[in-house]
């Protein structure tokens, strides 16, 4: 969040006005999520603070109107304060009964409902498993509704552009999103340009759907929709200067990989198995063309991993990303890449699981496999990215790592932060430090295992270097030559050494900071990875309402920072919030036997919203 | 974009630099059981490896897990000894890093064609330049004596002790179904025979695979017996040679006779005993033909050895382009970050 405007305690003024949650649900064929991501971008280009949620089901194209053929966006906007994707719903546009069906719970109550009415006849409500048209029937009394044709309007609109009328029905999305804008008061014409640029062989749907979002837009104005007292959005005040664009957690992890590279001066080689949601990332490398990266759709998890570990064998950076099923399958190169101490960076974005589980949802519940999931002791390095912007920083500061320390690193990511988007200030890219590769090996006395003093690293000598030829391998080496050895004192050297670099990357590594609320006091509520929002949202709100409350949120799992015990010392109890059941609990617990951990612990596929860290929070406060 | 270490992109040795099999040979004790045959395959690459007149620095040996597999070790070249089934993975990625180095692939038939099937199969497909060797002597033997993927239907093993009931791989024919575009075969016992077949795997731009029968003296003694009985192997074995009539035994007194429509091959005698006419000519970039010879096996037909099939095409890197050098630069990288939609907060309108 290094890049994120520093928040400014909000007046009461800026608390009534508030930012605004919007959600848009409907068909998975419907165009939710270019309905979003276009909100997404003028929402950006008019300068609002703002978090995404894309919730979409794993059905590439489920049978139409069912409700778990459902796919639904979120986006929170407003001002600097804004760092989840928002709790309650302000706004909730559904295009079908199936959509209102699973998304009306998010609503809050009188908030504002806008259904297409033509959509909620018969067949539509029979697949939704309405028995009556809740339009009709009051059952949605406690909110404020707004039943609009919007199919038919949007026909009207679009036919005469000469379409047909089926291409003319499926612009309902920009209608939709017309009207959107218009309540929020934001410029047309970036998504006009978008629709111009994208249907460029096909004018005239471009001009359908401009004349939709344009109906949709004049409808509100006609009909002087009067927006909730709530929607009146606040620009952010204080934004950092800078050239900003928005990012998602993958865009972060793409982007970042690259800076690595540039970095280091090693050429990227990103080796992966196609996986929900982690294949984003080679999607996204692969993007950017062989020139300078190297991409390669291995045939399995395993030859992912492993052609990463050959490629830094041979002198590149090695990166394997994947999920987490294909994380377990990479467990025993894992292995291999600490025992041979090999640069690796294993992404794993993380979902719901065991087994297939949810791919598209979120979860945190592969802190365990990454922290303890090989066999034979192999400690390795662990981070978490806690947002979109900090991926691009967790990547490049796990490359460092990776190659100073000649060790694999995990960086671990989420389904929550992959699809997230937030506005991102531009790095300065000559004030990011190099990444040093020492290749200056004298051949004299050379052997594989040679050591730097400080870091414990190896040198790192490649296929092609004149006179530094050597073998490595699985089997235990010797620590003087590099040659097999099954020495049972050496082993015993070995594994220490592997553990010693641990603690030098720790000694190495930013102390534990608390980052927002109180310094000390009575809770101390802890996180790592995407709960960052959630929790420093809850926790500012808290103090300032007066209670001592701090928070703290890991990067590094493993090693962990130094100075922990010391702050927890400082708060009565340590609230540990994680979407798992307690893994970094159970995991610190044994570290700090004499400190009192309580979890707030989810594992419903979703985030934690600020409510019930709110709630949670005032339990321990009380 | 920049070039980054210059080291990859050195020449070959000078020519006046003649290397040994010694160039090639490490200090370490070699560890197989005495009589082995991978002693002897060792030292058909050492020796190809000498004549080739690549640097050692530029020669990387990688391998899996299993005898065959310790073949790194004693190999004064790069090395990297990994993990079961594997390695046509690894150096898969040390081909993409650093195209110019010569990469070899050592694994047993545990190794290629049971945990490591799948890789051996895309590293083929893909026509990766590497050189595939398999030791394949039919048995597991580093796990002590259990029956593997090319034993004998029928072999008693401490895991079969009723005898396995598992029809074997034709790695050739498996090898074939992959794509690979280079296979041959030999034996370890043909000292006079495997550094030829080796030095056209190591010559071959593309993925080489040879199968090498390997006669494992402790678990699995004999299982090769067309090879290993010189009195036998005249007229067991049928040595190809592109272009020349497939004749073979002790007096060179049978030929092949393939018949197209039926997709077989007979015997055929020839000299005194029959026309020549009526044996085929070896066309190793006959694929009709490749499938035949894989096939054919005792007790009816003599065992193929030597190229069977050699179809050269672009491999792997240059189909895709790979240019190791070429790494992105920070200049390029400002370019990345800011593609798209951006917008500027302070004195700057939207971009």
């Amino acid at each position: 969040m290094l890049d994120q405007p520093i928040a400014s305690r909000p007046s009461e003024t800026d608390a009534a006005q508030g930012p605004a949650v919007v959600r848009f649900a409907g068909d998975s064929g419907d165009g939710i999520q270019t309905l979003g991501s276009e909100f997404t971008k003028s929402s950006a280009l008019s300068g609002h603070g703002f978090m995404t949620f894309p919730d979409f089901p794993a059905e590439i194209r489920a049978p139409a109107g069912t409700t778990f053929g459902v796919s639904a966006f979120q986006i929170q906007i407003g001002g600097d304060r804004v760092k989840t994707h928002g709790d309650a719903v302000d706004v909730l546009v559904a295009l079908n009964p199936a959509a209102l069906k699973t998304n009306l719970a998010a609503l809050r109550p009188g908030g504002l409902l806008i259904a297409d009415r033509d959509a909620f006849a018969k067949r539509g409500l029979e697949k939704a498993g309405y028995a009556a048209n809740p339009l009709e029937d009051g059952s949605l009394d406690g909110f404020r509704l707004e039943a609009i044709e919007i199919s038919r309007l949007t026909r009207e609109a679009a036919l005469p552009e000469g379409v047909t009328k089926k291409e003319a029905e499926t612009a309902r999305n920009f209608w939709a999103l017309g009207l959107v804008y218009w309540m929020f008061s934001q410029d047309r014409a970036p998504t006009a340009a978008w629709l111009k640029s994208k249907f460029a062989k096909r004018p005239e749907i471009a001009a359908a759907n401009m004349a939709a979002m344009d109906a949709g837009h004049t409808y509100g104005d006609v009909t002087d929709m009067a927006p909730p007292p709530r929607l009146r959005v606040v620009t952010p005040s204080s934004p950092r200067p800078g050239t900003y664009r928005t990012l998602t957690g993958i865009d972060g992890m793409v982007l970042g990989l690259a800076a690595a590279s540039a970095l280091s001066g090693l050429r990227l080689h990103y080796c992966s198995y196609p996986i929900t949601p982690a294949s984003a990332i080679l999607h996204g490398l692969a993007k950017l063309g062989g020139d300078g990266v190297a991409t390669f759709q291995a045939e399995d998890e395993i030859a992912a991993a492993t052609a990463a570990i050959g490629a830094s064998f041979a002198g590149g950076l090695g990166v394997t990303g994947t999920s987490g099923p294909g994380m377990a399958l990479k467990a025993e190169a894992l292995g291999l890449a600490t025992a041979a101490e090999l640069p690796l960076i294993v992404i794993d974005v993380q979902r719901a699981g065991p087994s297939t589980g949810m791919p598209t949802k979120v979860e945190q519940a592969d802190l365990n496999l990454a922290l303890h999931g090989r066999h034979g002791e192999a400690p390795l390095p662990v981070f978490a990215a806690s947002g979109p912007g900090d991926s691009f920083e967790t990547v490049i500061e796990a490359a460092r790592t990776a190659v100073t320390y000649m060790t694999p690193v995990i960086v671990l990511s989420d389904a929550y932060t992959a699809n997230a988007a937030e506005p991102w200030r531009l790095p300065d890219v000559d004030a990011l430090a190099d990444i040093a590769v020492d290749r200056d090996i004298d051949p004299e006395g050379f052997h594989p295992f040679r050591r730097d003093a400080e870091t414990l690293s190896r040198s790192w000598a490649v296929p092609g270097m004149t006179g530094l030829a050597h073998r490595l391998g699985g089997i235990e080496r010797s620590s003087g030559s590099g040659h097999i050895s099954y020495d049972p004192d050496n082993h015993q050297e070995m594994t220490d050494l592997r553990a010693a670099k641990l603690t030098r990357i720790q000694a190495a590594l930013p102390p534990a900071k608390v980052t927002a609320g109180a310094d000390a006091g009575r809770v101390l509520a802890l996180g790592w990875g995407s709960t960052q929002g959630a929790l420093k949202t809850a926790v500012e709100d808290l103090a300032a309402e007066g209670h001592a409350v701090g928070h703290l949120h890991l990067r590094h799992l493993s090693p962990l920072p130094r100075g922990l015990a010391e702050i927890f010392a400082l708060y009565d109890r340590v609230v540990v919030a994680e979407l798992n059941s307690g893994q970094l609990r159970a995991h610190l617990q044994g570290l700090f036997p004499h400190v009192s951990f309580r979890g707030l612990n989810k594992i419903t596929g979703q985030p934690f919203t600020v409510a019930e860290i709110d709630a949670a929070l005032r339990e321990d406060l009380s | 974009m920049n070039v980054i270490n210059p080291d990859l992109a050195a020449p070959d040795t000078d020519a006046a630099t003649e290397l040994t099999a010694r160039d090639f040979t490490t200090d370490q004790e070699v560890r197989w059981c005495p009589g082995c045959g991978d002693y002897a395959i060792l030292k058909a690459v050492r020796g190809v490896l000498a004549e080739a007149g690549r640097r050692p620095d530029d020669v990387v040996f990688i391998s899996g897990i299993g005898c065959a597999a310790r073949f790194p070790y004693y190999l004064a070249s790069y090395g990297f000894h990994t993990i079961h089934g594997r390695a046509p993975a690894v150096a898969t990625g040390v081909k993409m890093a650093n195209p110019d180095l010569d990469v070899w692939v050592v694994g047993g038939d545990g190794d290629f064609l049971s945990i490591g099937g799948n890789h051996l199969m895309h590293a083929l497909r893909r026509n990766v330049d590497l050189n595939l060797i398999m030791p394949n002597n039919a048995v597991y033997g580093l796990t002590k004596g259990q029956y593997s993927p090319a034993s004998a239907t029928g072999m008693r093993s401490p895991s079969s002790p009723a005898g396995s009931v598992e029809a074997p791989v034709n790695a050739a024919l498996l090898a074939l179904g992959a794509g690979a575009r280079f296979i041959a075969r030999s034996a370890d016992t043909l000292q006079d025979h495997l550094p030829g077949v080796l030095k056209a795997a190591q010559a071959n731009k593309g993925a080489s695979f040879v199968e090498i029968l390997q006669n494992c003296v402790v678990f699995n003694d004999g299982a090769f017996e067309a090879v290993r009985d010189k009195g036998l192997t005249a007229d067991r074995t049928l040595r190809l040679e592109h272009g020349q009539p497939m004749i073979f035994g002790k007096d060179r007194d049978k030929g092949i006779a393939v018949d197209w429509q039926t997709g077989t091959a007979r015997v055929v005698p020839v000299g005194d005993g029959g026309p020549v006419y009526d044996v085929t000519d070896h066309d190793q970039t006959n694929l009709a033909l490749a499938t035949i010879l894989a096939r054919m096996d005792a007790p009816d037909l003599p065992l193929a050895l030597g190229v069977l099939y050699h179809a050269p095409a672009d491999d792997f890197t240059v189909q895709r382009g790979d240019a190791p050098g070429r790494v992105i630069g920070r200049a390029d990288l400002t370019g990345l970050l800011a593609a798209g939609k951006t917008w500027t907060v302070g004195d700057a309108d939207v971009a």
